[in-house]
C-alpha cells in the first residue's frame, strides 16, 4: 500500500511517499530531506502521535484557566479521551510551568504539565 | 499628576517590550515598562499551542512558556506598571515622555531620554474586509476567540466557519475542534494556503476540515446570531454564481491579517511607512523622532516571536548607542525592488553587520533574494520557497556594506 | 392587578422617547413600552444623525414644518441633556449647471421655510467652506443651522430624563394583544399586561401592526433600507460640515458626514426592501456609496473603513408623517411614518402630540417637580488631564482604559451598565466602547466581565442585543469532544 503525506517535523513540510505492506512490517519512506522525516512517516503509519495543548480549570488563582501541554506526543486515538479528562480536572494555584497536572495518562507514559505561572489570589 | 524620570520608557510588555527592557536594564539603564493589561507577556499568553522559541531559546515552547522565560529574565530593578495605558507621547520643556493613565496611580508624566514603542498589533476585522450581510452576534476575530477560549474558558459557538488560512486561523480550527465545536470549513481568498504546511496537516487534515481556496464569504445571514454564511469562488465574488454555497453555522471566525497598532505613533507626528503600517526607522530602529525607537509587531508584523525578540535586542542596542551619543555611520537607504513588499529597516549602517526583514509579494519555489547597489549584487541567497505570509531574513556583513556605503541598496526577489 | 397609566407610549425610539419626556413635564403616569431589551435599538440606532437645515422639504408638508421647529429646539435640549451635538452646518455641492438649478430651488424652499442663515455659494466659496471638496464643484448651498448629533445618545438622554421625571420604561414588551375595558386600554405582551387611558403609537417600522392590533387605522409601513459606512477618526476625508449631493426625487442622496464624535460616515443608500428586519449590507451598495462619496470628497479611502451597517426607515406611501388622533379608536394617537427628517423633528413631534392629547381631553397639569436637566456623563475622552486626574482620585475606575480605540474607562462602562444598558450593543451605543477601529477585538471580553459582575448575569447569558444574540456558546467541558483529535469519523 502507498500513502502520501506532508512531514510536520519541521516548518519545511516535505512531501513524503510511504509504501508499506499489509502487516506494516515493511515500510519505505521517500521524499524526506532528513532523518526526522522517516521517523515521522513510520510513526504516522504505525501509531500517529500529536502533542496536545489545552487548558484546565484553575481555582484560587488570578486566572481561571491554566494552560497545559503533554510532555511528549500522544497517540492520536487517545487525544479525545485525554481532553475529556483534562476538562474535568481542577488545579489549585499557585502553579508554575512544568508542574504536573496529570501523570502517565492511561499507561502511555505521557504526562500533562502546566505551561504558565499563576500565583494564588492571596499573594496579591 | 505624578512625575517619573527614567532613562528609557518601554511601551508594551509583550515579547518585544520585555526583551528590549531586559537588555536595556542589563546595560545599566533605568527602565520603566508600561502595560495596559494586568499581566505580562502580551498575546503570548493566549497562544497556548507550541511552536515558539526554536530560534530564541533553542527549544520548542508554548506561548505562555515563552512569556514565562522572558519574565524570569526581568531584573528586579525594572519598574513595571501594569494596568497602565499611555494616553499620548509628549515632547515639551520637560523633554521626551508620555502621559500614562492607571487606576492605581492616576496620571503619571513619564520623562525619559528615550522611548521604545512595542505596542504590538491588532487584528483586521469584518469592517476592514467588508463582508456583506446582516450584523448578528457570532462574528469574531480569531484572536478574540482565542482569548475567550484559552484565557477565559468560554467557547464562542458550536458550528464554526473560519475565514483565512493563516497560522492563527489554522491554530483556531484545531482549538475549536479540541473544545468540541465543529469546524465546517476554512475559507481562503488566495489560491494557496497562507499558513505553514505542518499547520495544514495538524490543524485541518487531522480533523478532516475542508479548505476552500480562492473562496470568500459573500454574505452573513442571521438576525440575532449567525445562522449561515454564503461562500463563493473569488471570480464570482460580486454575485451568487453556480459555485456559491451556504454553510449553516453559528460562528464565523476571521483570521484576515494583523495591523501594527500605531495610533500613539501617528498622533505624535512620527513618519509612517505605508507598506508596513509601522513607523519608518533607520538602521538603529529609531523613528523620525530622535530618541523614539520601535520594535516587534508595532514596527511590522512578524511571523515568529523569535524574530520579534531578536529585533527587540537590536533595538535596545540602538537605544544604548543613542544614549551614549554614538552616531551611527549612515550608509544609505534600503528600498524594495521587484517582488518585495517591504524591507525593514529602510536604511543601513556600514559600521556593523545589519539584519533586514522583508516580505515577498510572490509565491515561488527556488527563488533568489538579491541585494544590489546599482548593478552590483552585494548579497544574494537562494530561497527554496517564498510566499507573502512568510517573512524573509537577510544579514549583510559589515564588509559588504562598507564597500557600497553611500549608495542606495535595492532588495529584490526573483 | 395590572399597572394602570394615563398614557402608554409604544416604541422607545427617538419619537416615543421625545413624546414620553415631553409628557413627563405634567402630572401624568406615563409608560414607555419597548419590544427590544434596550431603547433606541430599532430605527433610531442606525440614523445618520443629521439635524436638517430646513430646506429639503416644503413647508406645506407636516414633516417640513416640524423639521424647522425641531431644528430650533436642539440648543436648549443640548443644554439640558448633554448629548453630542454640533451645529456644523450643511453644504449641498452641485457639479453641473443643471444641479445648480435644483440647488437654487432648494434655496428658495429654505427661504420660504425661514431656514436661518441659508445662502447660495459659488465654487470658490464652497471650496473655502470645505477645502476637501472635489474641485469640480460649480457651486452649492450652505445651511449653517444644520448640524449633527449622536442619535442613540440623544434617545438615551431623552429616556433618562423621562425616567427621572417619573416615566416608567418597560422593555422586552412587544405588544401582541390589545383590548378595551371601560375607559381603559388593556395592552399585552405575552402574559404581561398594562392598562392605559391614552395610547400613542410610535412603533416605528411596526406602527402599522400596532395600529391594527388596536383596531385603529389600517395602513402599511414600507421599509426603506439605508446602508452606511463608518470611517476611522484619522480618515483624511473628514469634512468640517455635512456634505450632501444634490438630492434625487426619492432621497436626499448619499452624504459625507463628520459625526459628532469625530469619525466620518458615508451614506445612506435608499432602497425599498420587503423585510422590516433586513439590515444586511451588500457589495453593490458598498461600491455605490464609495463612488458617490468620492465624487464629493476625493480623499475618501476604503482603507479607513471601520464598519458598515444598515438601518430601515419607516415610510408611508404619501411620504409624510402621519401624526393624528385616530378616527377609528378613542384616545389613540398615531405617530407613524416618521422617516427623515424625523430625528430633527422629534422634539417638535413631541410638542405636536402633546397638543393632540390635550385636544383629545387629556388634562395636562404641570408638574412642579419636573427637572429638565440630567447629570452630564463623565467621559474621559472629553476631559482635560487635570480633570481626569481628579476623577481617578475619586474613582480609580476612570484610570483603567477598557476601550483603547475610543478611550473609554471602566467607570464609564459601569455607569452604562448601572443605567440599564446590559447588552454589548447597549454598552457600545452608550459609551462608544467597541465602536472604534478594533471593533471590540480587545475590549469585548472585559466588557462582558463588567456586565456580569455588575448584574450577576452569567457570561454565557449576556447578549449582543437581546433575544438569541448570545456571545458565547458555552464553557470548556460543555461540548462533547469524543472524536475530536482523531479525525477518523
Amino acid at each position: 500500500m502507498k500513502r502520501n503525506m506532508t512531514c510536520i517535523a519541521c516548518p519545511l513540510g516535505c512531501s513524503l511517499t510511504v509504501e508499506y505492506s499489509e502487516g506494516l512490517d515493511d515500510v519505505t519512506v521517500t521524499g524526506n530531506r532528513c532523518a526526522k522525516g522517516e521517523v515521522y512517516a513510520r510513526e504516522e503509519i504505525l501509531a500517529p502521535k500529536r502533542t496536545v495543548t489545552a487548558t484546565v480549570s484553575l481555582t484560587a488563582g488570578e486566572l481561571s484557566r491554566l494552560p497545559v501541554r503533554t510532555d511528549r506526543a500522544l497517540e492520536k486515538e487517545l487525544i479525545a479521551d485525554l481532553l475529556t479528562e483534562l476538562y474535568r480536572i481542577e488545579v489549585s494555584a499557585p502553579v508554575a510551568p512544568g508542574d504536573r497536572v496529570l501523570t502517565d495518562f492511561r499507561g502511555t507514559g505521557v504526562n500533562v504539565i502546566a505551561t504558565r505561572r499563576c500565583g494564588s489570589r492571596s499573594d496579591e | 499628576m505624578k512625575i517619573r524620570r527614567i532613562d528609557v520608557l518601554v511601551i508594551g510588555a509583550g515579547a518585544s517590550g520585555l526583551t528590549s527592557a531586559i537588555k536595556l536594564a542589563e546595560m545599566g539603564y533605568e527602565v520603566s515598562v508600561v502595560e495596559r493589561e494586568n499581566t505580562l507577556g502580551g498575546i503570548l499568553n493566549q497562544c497556548i499551542h507550541s511552536g515558539f522559541g526554536l530560534h530564541y531559546f533553542n527549544e520548542e515552547l508554548t506561548g505562555p512558556e515563552f512569556a514565562d522565560r522572558l519574565i524570569g529574565l526581568l531584573p528586579d530593578a525594572l519598574y513595571l506598571a501594569p494596568n497602565a495605558t499611555v494616553d499620548r507621547l509628549i515632547d515639551d520643556e520637560n523633554g521626551l515622555g508620555a502621559l500614562v493613565f492607571s487606576p492605581e496611580s492616576g496620571i503619571t508624566r513619564y520623562s525619559s531620554r528615550a522611548i521604545v514603542l512595542a505596542m504590538g498589533c491588532r487584528e483586521r476585522n469584518r469592517g476592514n474586509i467588508h463582508i456583506p450581510g446582516s450584523r448578528p452576534s457570532g462574528v469574531y476575530t480569531a484572536g478574540l476567540a482565542q482569548r475567550l477560549v484559552n484565557i477565559e474558558g468560554y467557547i464562542p459557538g458550536k458550528d464554526v466557519v473560519i475565514v483565512g488560512s493563516g497560522d492563527i486561523g489554522l491554530i483556531m480550527a484545531r482549538r475549536m475542534s479540541w473544545v468540541g465545536a465543529k469546524v465546517h470549513c476554512v475559507v481562503e481568498i488566495q489560491p494557496y494556503p497562507s499558513g505553514l504546511t505542518r499547520n495544514i496537516v495538524q490543524c485541518l487534515n487531522d480533523f478532516n476540515i475542508p479548505l476552500h481556496l480562492s473562496h470568500v464569504v459573500t454574505k452573513i445571514n442571521g438576525n440575532d446570531r449567525v445562522q449561515s454564511v454564503e461562500i463563493s469562488p473569488v471570480s464570482r465574488e460580486k454575485e451568487r454564481g453556480p459555485g456559491s454555497f451556504t454553510v449553516e453555522c453559528d460562528t464565523l471566525l476571521l483570521s484576515v491579517g494583523l495591523v501594527p497598532e500605531n495610533e500613539l505613533t501617528r498622533k505624535f507626528g512620527i513618519a509612517m511607512n505605508h507598506e508596513t503600517s509601522g513607523p519608518k526607522v533607520d538602521s538603529r530602529l529609531m523613528t523620525s523622532k530622535p530618541g523614539v525607537f520601535a520594535c516587534g509587531n508595532v514596527l511590522h508584523v512578524h511571523d515568529l516571536v523569535d524574530y520579534a525578540c531578536e529585533e527587540a535586542e537590536r533595538c535596545a542596542k540602538g537605544v544604548d548607542e543613542f544614549l551614549r551619543g554614538v552616531a551611527p555611520e549612515t550608509g544609505g537607504p534600503v528600498v524594495s525592488g521587484a517582488n518585495v513588499r517591504y524591507v525593514v529597516p529602510g536604511a543601513y549602517n556600514p559600521g556593523s553587520d545589519n539584519r533586514f526583514y522583508l516580505r515577498p509579494m510572490i509565491v515561488k519555489n527556488k527563488s533568489r533574494l538579491s541585494v544590489r547597489a546599482g548593478e552590483v549584487e552585494i548579497y544574494g541567497k537562494n530561497l527554496p520557497h517564498v510566499q507573502p505570509s512568510e517573512m524573509v531574513e537577510a544579514t549583510l556583513s559589515k564588509d559588504a556594506l562598507k564597500a557600497c556605503s553611500g549608495q542606495t541598496l535595492e532588495v529584490r526577489i526573483e | 392587578m395590572q399597572d394602570s397609566f394615563d398614557v402608554a407610549v409604544i416604541g422607545a425610539g427617538v419619537t416615543g422617547a421625545a413624546i414620553a419626556r415631553r409628557l413627563s413635564e405634567y402630572k401624568l403616569d406615563v409608560a414607555l413600552l419597548e419590544k427590544e431589551c434596550d431603547v433606541s435599538f430599532g430605527v433610531s440606532k442606525a440614523n445618520s444623525g443629521i439635524i436638517h437645515g430646513g430646506f429639503h422639504h416644503s413647508g406645506s408638508t407636516l414633516k417640513g414644518r416640524l423639521e424647522i421647529r425641531g431644528n430650533r429646539m436642539f440648543d436648549q435640549l443640548e443644554n439640558e441633556l448633554h448629548f453630542p451635538f454640533r451645529r456644523c452646518g450643511i453644504l449641498i455641492a452641485a457639479f453641473s449647471t443643471e444641479e445648480m438649478k435644483q440647488v437654487e430651488s432648494l434655496y428658495a424652499q429654505g427661504v420660504a421655510n425661514q431656514a436661518i442663515g441659508i445662502e447660495l455659494c459659488n465654487s470658490d466659496r464652497m471650496l473655502a467652506l470645505e477645502p476637501k471638496l472635489n474641485h469640480d464643484v460649480v457651486g452649492g448651498l450652505h445651511a449653517p443651522s444644520g448640524g449633527i448629533i449622536e442619535p442613540y445618545r440623544f434617545v438615551f438622554a431623552l429616556v433618562e430624563s423621562a425616567l427621572k421625571n417619573g416615566v416608567r420604561l418597560i422593555t422586552e414588551f412587544e405588544v401582541d394583544r390589545a383590548g378595551r375595558t371601560g375607559d381603559l386600554y388593556d395592552i399585552y405582551a405575552g402574559d404581561r399586561g398594562i392598562k392605559a387611558r391614552y395610547v400613542v403609537n410610535a412603533a416605528g417600522l411596526f406602527a402599522d401592526k400596532v395600529s391594527k392590533l388596536f383596531g385603529a387605522e389600517e395602513y402599511t409601513i414600507i421599509p426603506r433600507k439605508g446602508e452606511e459606512y463608518l470611517m476611522d477618526r484619522e480618515a483624511a476625508a473628514l469634512p468640517s460640515r455635512v456634505i450632501f449631493p444634490v438630492p434625487s426625487r426619492v432621497s436626499k442622496g448619499m452624504l459625507v458626514i463628520p459625526t459628532a464624535e469625530g469619525t466620518t460616515m458615508l451614506g445612506p443608500t435608499a432602497e425599498q426592501t420587503g423585510d422590516k428586519t433586513d439590515v444586511s449590507t451588500s457589495e453593490e451598495n458598498f461600491e455605490r456609496i464609495f463612488y458617490s462619496a468620492r465624487r464629493l470628497i476625493p480623499s475618501v479611502s476604503e482603507r479607513d473603513i471601520i464598519t458598515s451597517f444598515a438601518g430601515v426607515r419607516p415610510t408611508l406611501p404619501e411620504n409624510d408623517f402621519f401624526i393624528a388622533v385616530s378616527e377609528r379608536r378613542p384616545h389613540f394617537i398615531q405617530a407613524a411614518g416618521i422617516q427623515s427628517p424625523g430625528l430633527t423633528a422629534s422634539p417638535a413631534i413631541a410638542d405636536y402630540v402633546k397638543d393632540l392629547l390635550k385636544r383629545d381631553g387629556l388634562v395636562l397639569e404641570e408638574d412642579p417637580h419636573y427637572d429638565p436637566e440630567i447629570e452630564p456623563v463623565q467621559r474621559i475622552r472629553n476631559l482635560d488631564i487635570e480633570a481626569i486626574d481628579r476623577l481617578i482620585e475619586r474613582d480609580p475606575g476612570y484610570g483603567e482604559i477598557i476601550c483603547r480605540c475610543e478611550s473609554v474607562s471602566r467607570a464609564e462602562i459601569i455607569d452604562a451598565v448601572r443605567k440599564g444598558h446590559t447588552t454589548l450593543d447597549g454598552v457600545k451605543f452608550y459609551t462608544r466602547a467597541q465602536m472604534g477601529r478594533c471593533q471590540g477585538g480587545f475590549c469585548t471580553f472585559r466588557i462582558l466581565k463588567i456586565i456580569s459582575e455588575e448584574t450577576g448575569i452569567p457570561i454565557d447569558r449576556i447578549t449582543k442585543r437581546g433575544r438569541g444574540s448570545y456571545i458565547v456558546g458555552g464553557r470548556i467541558g460543555d461540548f462533547d469532544v469524543a472524536g475530536a483529535g482523531t479525525g477518523r469519523v
